[in-house]
């Protein structure tokens, strides 16, 4: 099967990520541990811009770009210069930035995703370095704004922009690509995506191969995949009512899910690009070896090294490989000699589930527990032990929990924050299984009440057999084996 | 105490009597200034001294006092550049020389006046006045570092701090009868300079006499890891002092001997030619051809990067500001009325240069020419080991006589421009008079050859007295 792409869409995606796991900013030696800060306390005459003061660059943050271009299997400039690019705007405190022009670092990259129609390849033109600049913060809405404040604690953060080519046809193929660059980046362990302001994007869409329109600054994948779906759909009105599509900048408001117009092509800002006299250009080629030998299994890699490994399934795999922190937790659950099928069930389908559910995701992994942070608070709020999951595994794999009394070890794990261990839940509430002279016995019972529904099932209503197993099951709270309870309940019901 | 005196003579009178007492005897000396040479003097100056006093500072420059280019931050000083827009800014931080100066055992007299963000070769575009040239009142001291060549001059201070961007501390030392050296490119640090055009300025000293720079050289040039531009690389400048020119091979480009020239100029510099011949020297004509179009080249460059260094004086975070009905309106009120004329030609020029459709015609083509000129003193400076030539083509104009013709005004930088695009060293020293105005000469050497040029220099100094001379109407 071939994808067709019948309405003529092309999407390109400029990717901003901070590279918030460097220790210090990209020109100065103030910490990029700023999220917490006060206002403007994470600053210095550096990255202030005061008159006088001159960048001085973070070796870190060319290694992460070398970093970056390897994972995206692009070519690395042998040297590498910066630029300044100049607009006035409050947030920047030089009145420049200093970015990279014609010598990127890195040029022709690649990222696979699972497209329309299976494996596609979107293709990154470049890949640079920059600076960030500081913040706005509007009292109030941005439209009934009294005034704005300006914090510069991000300003001269690390950041690495990523171009795509044109290459991508949907707005899901947008957000999997998203998905797919975030999880990298995660891997190269230069980058934590759950921080706020980490990865930051501009979207260019057109419809039947026109004009493209450019949507600034959109903070989250699933606002990329909105606001592509509402700017399609408006671009294909526009034309339906024989309007022209224009060249122009937009903004996205989430809030309202929609895009606003902000600025037109003819209204566009000169830079005035020239070469930031203040560093010299500098030769990287050498860099590339050693920056290589630290380049970490890449998520491809080890999806395909699970499902030979462990034996799981493509899916589980896909699941367990989608976060560095939880392929890693996976892996030490494995390495403490459990299945690992049924490890990567109740990780990838139990846990994952739960997660979702609750709104949690996962921030970090200390090798003995995953932590995860309530996506609206972004606070770390909960964790779960590999020790746990090493408990749990071989009490199901040896039949002496059922399955819903795992899920329930889980959920009551994560309801005690990480704090109660598998045993020890299992002794509260009574999960153990139930023994088979418990089952057979309850099964008598249910026969004997439920006679109604006996008659049913032998007058040929199947149906009724899954109700009585139901009323087993309730009545032992779930410590049954429900495959055990069905057995029992055939053979009373042909006594 | 004597008004003009070296180091080491300042030296001999701490000795004798108290760095305290000195600083006082300069401060007083300022007190009476004629000449508009400081934009600010130090509260902290006595201070200072009497700490130096108390605690016995054996640094190299243990209680001597310096007046810094208003443009060089310095911790608790006002840094004004010449301008309105820096109004009530002080700096945070030292700038890297300040802090060498200060382990040096220096003290900060105070920051001297200068052309606004160092544009110009008067000190007239300054937001505080010009500074009068101490030998004849009426008279620019040149610029941009008018202030500091002008103390000097008038004996109110020892030593001081310049910056050069195309002539900026060579064209006042020669205007004023002093000493100023241009360094070569990342000798020494630029942190905490202000930015006029990066890639051509240097900080340079100046003093009564090549010993005095070669002992201010050896406390602020060196390796900074804060200045990416810096180049680390030890030399003890000192050591040029050594009375000896003989078989050194002098280049004359006859392309700084160009139209209007004065005569006396003309004369002044080759009767100092011949001396160096006299000491045992050799000299011939070279041909620099692309000098000619240094001037153009290096107005677009330094421009250029202006329009970008300058956009961060938007009164948002400090300085000069005012308000408007929103942030651009308030943008664009700070800068019409926190700017001088020169500062906004320079900066709309710059822009321009920069802008989409003429950037390939103007800038590119300014950094192609850049790359000749430095090929021509690649070539020169091959076979040769210095070359020598006027400083400035004329002596020192009269206040207000050139202001309102900048090309005339640029025009004069045409032999010292040349010399920021190649990034080589260059001295102006004192060679002559006419009508009472000093005459420079100006030294240039290889790169990282200071020590060359500076022997020269001193070597001059040992058989004429011009250093020697002293401005009567200050006096």
């Amino acid at each position: 099967m071939v994808y067709e792409n019948p309405e003529g869409i092309k999407i390109g995606l400029e990717i901003h990520v901070q590279l918030n796991k460097l220790k210090t900013k990209m020109f100065c030696g103030c910490s990029s541990d700023y999220h917490n800060a006060a206002p403007n306390a994470q600053t210095c005459p550096i990255c202030l811009g005061l008159p006088g003061t001159l960048p001085v660059l973070n070796k870190k943050a060319v290694e992460a770009a070398i970093k970056v271009g390897l994972a995206l299997e692009g070519e690395i400039a042998e040297e590498t210069q910066f630029h300044r690019k100049n607009y006035f705007y409050p947030d920047l405190p030089k009145g420049f930035q200093v970015t990279q022009y014609d010598f990127p670092i890195v040029s022709k990259g690649k990222v696979v995703i699972e497209g329309e129609d299976g494996e596609h390849v979107i293709g990154i033109t470049r890949a640079h370095m920059e600076e960030d600049p500081g913040k706005l913060v509007h009292l109030g809405s941005i439209e009934k704004s009294k005034g704005v404040l300006i914090n510069y604690n991000r300003s001269g953060m690390s950041l690495i922009e990523i171009v795509t080519e044109p290459d991508i046809r949907t707005p899901k193929e947008a957000r999997r690509f998203l998905d797919k660059l975030r999880n990298i980046l995660e891997y190269l362990d230069i980058f934590d995506g759950n921080l706020e302001g980490a990865m930051r994007v501009d979207a260019n869409v057109s419809v039947y191969w026109g004009t493209r329109v450019e949507i600034k600054n959109i903070s989250s994948h699933k606002g990329v995949e909105r606001a592509l779906l509402y700017e399609i759909m408006r671009q294909k009105n526009v034309i339906r009512h024989g309007g022209k599509i224009i060249q122009e900048t937009r903004h996205y408001d989430e809030g309202r899910g929609v895009t606003i117009s902000l600025r037109t092509k003819e209204e566009a800002e000169d830079y005035r690009y020239f070469r930031e006299p203040d560093l010299m250009p500098m030769r990287v080629v050498g860099w590339i070896p050693s920056v290589r030998e630290t380049l970490p299994e890449l998520p491809d890699a080890k999806h395909a090294r699970f499902i030979e490994e462990y034996c799981i399934t493509d899916m589980h795999a896909r699941a367990l490989t989608s976060k560095i922190m939880l392929a890693d937790f996976y892996e030490s659950i494995c390495a403490k000699g459990v299945d690992p099928k049924i490890a990567a069930t109740w990780t990838a389908d139990v846990l994952l589930g739960e997660l979702n559910y609750r709104d949690l995701a996962i921030s970090s992994y200390d090798g003995k527990k995953i932590f995860f942070l309530n996506t609206k608070g972004m606070k770390i709020e909960n964790s779960f032990k590999v020790s746990d999951m090493v408990e749990l595994v071989p009490l199901f794999a040896e039949g002496k929990i059922s399955d819903r009394s795992a899920v329930e070890v889980i959920r009551s794990i994560l309801d005690s924050k990480g704090e109660k261990s598998p045993f020890r839940i299992i002794e509260e509430k009574g999960l153990s299984k139930a023994e088979d002279d418990l089952v057979s016995k309850v099964v008598a019972e249910t026969i004997a009440e439920n006679t109604g529904a006996v008659q049913d099932y032998l007058g040929g209503a199947e149906k009724s057999l899954n109700f009585l197993v139901g009323q087993v099951m309730k009545k032992t709270k779930g410590t049954a084996d429900a495959k055990t309870a069905r057995e029992f309940l055939l053979k009373g019901l042909k006594g | 105490m004597a008004k003009w005196m070296s180091v080491a003579q300042v030296k001999e009178q701490i000795e004798e009597s108290s760095a305290e007492e000195v600083i006082s005897g300069y401060l007083e000396v300022i007190k009476k200034s004629k000449i508009n040479g400081y934009i600010t003097v130090s509260e902290k100056a006595i201070e200072q001294a009497k700490k130096i006093d108390d605690e016995g500072q054996d640094g190299l420059l243990a209680g001597v006092p310096i007046a810094i280019k208003d443009n060089i931050s310095v911790k608790g000083l006002p840094n004004s550049c010449g301008s309105r827009i820096l109004e009530g800014y002080i700096p945070p931080f030292n700038a890297h020389v300040v802090e060498k100066l200060l382990v040096a055992g220096a003290v900060i007299l105070g920051k001297t006046n200068m052309d606004e963000f160092a544009m110009g070769s008067s000190t007239e575009t300054s937001y505080f006045g010009p500074t009068a040239n101490p030998w004849d009142l009426e008279r620019v001291p040149g610029g941009s570092s008018g202030g500091s060549a002008a103390v000097i001059a008038a004996g109110e201070a020892p030593l001081a701090l310049g910056s050069d961007t195309g002539g900026s501390v060579r064209c006042p030392a020669a205007f004023c009868g002093v000493v100023g050296l241009k360094p070569t490119y990342g000798v020494v640090s630029r942190y905490g300079v202000v930015a006029y055009a990066n890639s051509l300025e240097q900080v340079g000293p100046l003093a009564n006499n090549v010993a005095d720079i070669a002992i201010l050289m050896d406390v602020i040039a060196g390796y900074d890891r804060r200045d990416s531009t810096s180049i680390d690389r030890k030399m003890a400048y000192q050591k040029a002092l050594v009375n000896d020119v003989k078989g050194l091979k002098i280049g004359i480009p006859k392309e700084f001997f160009g139209e209007g020239i004065h005569p006396d100029v003309e004369k002044a510099v080759w009767n100092s030619i011949h001396k160096y011949e006299g000491l045992g020297a050799t000299w011939e004509e070279v041909s620099m051809p692309n000098i000619k179009y240094a001037l153009a080249s290096y107005y677009i460059i330094a421009m250029s990067e202006a329009s970008s260094n300058l956009a961060r004086f938007d009164g948002t975070r400090y300085g000069f500001r005012n308000n408007g009905e929103n942030w651009n309106a308030m943008v664009s009120k700070t800068r019409a009325e926190g700017f001088g004329t020169e500062v906004k030609r320079r900066i709309l020029l710059g822009t321009y240069a920069l802008s989409a459709g003429y950037h390939d015609k103007y800038y590119l083509k300014a950094l192609k020419v850049r790359t000749l000129v430095k090929q021509d003193f690649d070539r020169a400076l091959a076979k040769i080991d210095l070359l020598m030539a006027p400083t400035m083509p004329n002596p020192a104009f009269k206040i207000g006589e050139k202001i309102e013709d900048p090309l005339t005004l640029y025009l004069s930088d045409v032999n010292t421009c040349p010399i920021n695009l190649a990034g080589v060293p260059s001295i102006s020293i004192s060679c002559g008079f006419t009508d009472g105005l000093p005459i420079g000469l100006q030294i240039i050497g290889r790169p990282f050859e200071e020590l060359t040029v500076l022997r020269a220099a001193y070597t001059f100094e040992q058989i004429t007295d011009y250093h020697t001379k002293r401005p009567l109407e200050v006096a």
